[in-house]
């Protein structure tokens, strides 16, 4: 068991900072108010350091707080898919001699998101910081669908093209319309008995490798994300799963 | 701080740029779209929905084929009021419901229907320079205040959030007020219709929507004692469309890109091409000031190699809109802040690149973008890039602000987010506000070098573009790293052939304002002077 708080400037002060507007007119009673809501959220020695009219009716605050609340750090596990890369040319080979044929990866942004950049950085030749794009891997065959695709086409895509991995991207977040359409993508994938045939990530600058999993996708890729790591994860899937089926 | 500039080298790219449109231009006078005829309906007065939310002019439009559609749909508008005696919209809803047919009207002669729209067409003018007539009226009383104009954005989903974020940010010191559209907007091929609460990554563009909006400001104008300016996206399918609907309410600024569309949502060439003409001579006649977008070649690949594309581009949108009567005023040419801040001295480079557009188009209302794809979600350092963007904007003269936000990578901006923006360039710009005319440009250092680079490397490019035809180069991946082709994309189906008989009267009323402009032949000569 290791417990660990916020560090200000000592250990186990427990300091935050905290910001967030409230929509009343800015006074002494703002202030006061933004105070007791902070109190009220748990944290003690509740400071609060600026407080000031932003618009008529809206107010700014930064606070400054301790909170009691502490975390076992030892019972947390979160697995990183990007972990121990390979290089392209470590990945080209080991296809090369375990698949003996180029593997085919579909990716694209689905639902109504107009957004290509992440799939670009992950797929486009170009590739991301210096690391090569998947269209640049002699083994694999990479279909960038583009932008605003829908998981119907998707699908309909990666079953012609007879693809090993799906990458579905999603970059908009409001009101949950990423969320909403990985669902729809993965329950496609089911309904249409394709599921088990593929890996299937999903990746975003709000996706995480557990919200991934619970979705039902082998993995989740966020910013920042190489073109590199996600061929590994791929590569490294796709043998457990021929070891699985061949088991 | 002044570039030396190579002069003759500039008046070359502008001639190759006039070059580049000019077979582009023979196209568009050819042709017409579907949506540029709902535009004109829209203009006659033509609104509203019929059975599933179907625009009437969309209703209209579709029923129109071959031959009829070639003629131009104002024409069968004009007929039924001729033959009928009753007003355009009802003409418009009995053709879009079937319950008056073309072929009663097939007979009646053109010269009649031209007759009876005249009124209507005057009525369109009059109500557009109206518009235009009110704003120029508002800044005299409500000045603006100083450029760089700040920007920020409003993208809730929801027309009566947008309202109330719109409001705010203009007491928060914002000039300008983009109400972002939701996603996959810009791929319907309607408008539409009233007021809408849902949206994703912004809130529909619907008729409706500008009024809200703009009415909202309207009354925080008079309040604040300075006009706040509203801007929406003449982008998509239908631009033509939002450029009139605008024209109407009377937004002051429309996000609107000769190429984007092609670009960056596959839309077919050709339809792009003919719909930004007529759009913009809307613009031109509203005295909108337009945003070209070249932002997109920098975030969708590397800032420091695009840059020459950012210029030529920045020279072809310039000449199409002023082939379609803008004035060099209501040409926001883009530009962004997207170097990787990583790089060592690549402050710099984004100020030549913002200083060299200054210079090469001093008249035109530069629009500046700030920095997005290398934002993360480290907000501190954010901010920090956001500042070195309003430096660099501030020294350089831009005019247009697109106020960065240091939660770019996370969400929409909240309320907040904007406040602390506004706060960061209205503090760096009166810090910094004369720096710029304080400072020299090193002769033959990393500013100036950097300059003549850009600009040799624009030129270059701009040659290709010109020796290929433009629609051959996009073809050949000369943009943005994209091919497309003429026949590809969406919406080409839209376009049509224009008949012998074609009748816009929109267009026939608003180009006599063109005979000023396009003084290609003459920048040709200029430059064969020069050499």
């Amino acid at each position: 068991m290791r417990l660990v708080r916020p560090y200000g400037d000592t250990l186990d002060d427990g300091a935050v900072q905290l910001s967030f507007t409230l929509p009343m007119t800015w006074s002494e009673a703002a202030d006061e108010a933004a105070r007791r809501l902070v109190a009220k959220m748990g944290f003690t020695d509740v400071a609060v350091a600026d407080g000031r009219p932003i618009a008529s009716g809206f107010s700014l605050f930064v606070v400054y707080a301790r909170t009691p609340a502490s975390v076992d750090v030892s019972q947390i596990a979160a697995d990183v898919p990007t972990e121990h890369a390979l290089t392209m040319e470590e990945i080209d080979d080991l296809i090369r001699r375990e698949f003996r044929r180029k593997l085919v990866v579909v990716g694209a942004c689905i639902g109504t998101d107009a957004h290509t950049v992440g799939i670009d950085a992950i797929m486009n030749m170009k590739g991301y910081r210096g690391d090569y794009g998947l269209e640049r891997y002699r083994e694999i065959e990479a279909h960038n669908l583009g932008s605003q695709v829908s998981v119907e086409a998707l699908a309909r895509f990666a079953r012609e093209r007879r693809a090993d991995v799906i990458l579905a991207s999603q970059v908009v977040t409001q009101k949950g319309s990423d969320v909403a359409n990985f669902t729809a993508l993965v329950e496609l994938l089911e309904a249409e008995r394709m599921r088990e045939r593929v890996v299937l990530l999903c990746g975003g600058p709000r996706v995480t490798n557990l919200l991934a999993q619970e979705l039902g996708y082998d993995a989740g890729f966020g910013r920042g994300t190489l073109p590199s790591e996600v061929a590994t994860f791929c590569v490294r899937r796709l043998l457990e799963k021929a070891c699985h089926v061949g088991a | 701080m002044e570039l030396r500039l190579d002069r003759a080298r500039v008046e070359r790219c502008r001639a190759l740029a006039s070059a580049i449109a000019e077979p582009v231009h023979r196209f568009i006078s050819e042709h017409s779209t579907v949506s540029v005829e709902r535009a004109v309906l829209r203009l006659l007065g033509v609104d509203g929905v019929v059975g599933d939310e179907v625009p009437v002019a969309n209703a209209v439009v579709d029923r129109l084929e071959g031959h009829r559609r070639a003629g131009g749909a104002a024409h069968w508008i004009g007929a039924g009021i001729a033959e009928t005696g009753r007003p355009a919209h009802e003409v418009a809803l009995d053709l879009a419901e079937g319950r008056l047919t073309f072929e009663a009207l097939e007979s009646t002669p053109r010269e009649m229907a031209r007759r009876a729209l005249e009124p209507l067409v005057r009525a369109a003018v009059a109500r557009v320079r109206g518009r235009r007539a009110e704003r120029e009226a508002l800044l005299e009383r409500l000045p603006q205040g100083e450029a760089p104009l700040l920007y920020v954005i409003v993208a809730s989903g929801n027309i009566y959030e947008d309202r109330l974020a719109a409001v705010a940010a203009a007491e928060a010191g914002a000039q300008i007020i983009a109400v972002i559209r939701s996603t996959g907007q810009s791929l319907l091929d309607y408008v539409p219709y009233g007021p809408t609460t849902e949206g994703f990554g912004g809130t529909y563009a619907t008729q409706e929507n500008f009024r809200i909006v703009r009415g909202a400001l309207d009354e925080a104008s008079e309040r604040l004692g300075r006009y706040v300016m509203l801007t929406n996206y003449a982008s998509g399918l239908c631009m033509p469309e939002i450029a009139a609907m605008a024209a109407l309410e009377r937004l002051d600024m429309l996000l609107n890109d000769s190429m984007y569309g092609i670009l960056f949502r596959d839309i077919n060439m050709k339809r792009t091409f003919v719909d930004q003409h007529f759009s913009r001579m809307l613009n031109a006649e509203a005295g909108i000031v337009i945003n070209t977008g070249e932002d997109n070649y920098l975030t969708t690949a590397d800032a420091v190699e695009q840059a020459p594309a950012v210029l030529a581009s920045q020279f072809v949108n310039a000449e199409f809109a002023r082939r379609a009567g803008m004035r060099d005023e209501q040409i926001g040419l883009g530009d962004a802040y997207e170097i990787d801040p990583d790089l060592e001295d690549g402050f710099l480079l984004q100020v030549a690149q913002a200083q060299l557009a200054r210079q090469i188009f001093p008249r035109a209302p530069l629009k500046y973008m700030p920095p997005t794809k290398h934002m993360t979600g480290n907000v501190f350092k954010g901010h920090l890039m956001d500042a070195m963007f309003n430096l660099t904007s501030v020294m350089t003269g831009q005019s247009i602000h697109l106020c960065g936000m240091m939660t770019e990578a996370i969400h929409t901006p909240f309320l907040g987010d904007r406040a602390l923006s506004l706060e960061n360039a209205r503090y760096v710009m009166n810090t910094a506000r004369h720096f710029g005319d304080e400072i020299a440009v090193k002769p033959g250092g990393v500013i100036d070098r950097r300059a003549r680079h850009v600009l040799e490397q624009a030129e270059r490019q701009l040659e290709r573009v010109a020796s290929l035809g433009l629609m051959g180069a996009i073809e050949a991946r000369c943009f943005a790293e994209v091919s497309r082709s003429p026949s590809g994309g969406r919406g080409g189906e839209g376009v049509f052939e224009r008949s012998e008989e074609y009748w816009n009267p929109l267009e026939e009323a608003l180009r006599p304002g063109l005979s000023d402009a396009v003084p290609a032949a003459a920048v040709v000569s200029a430059v064969a002077a020069a050499r």
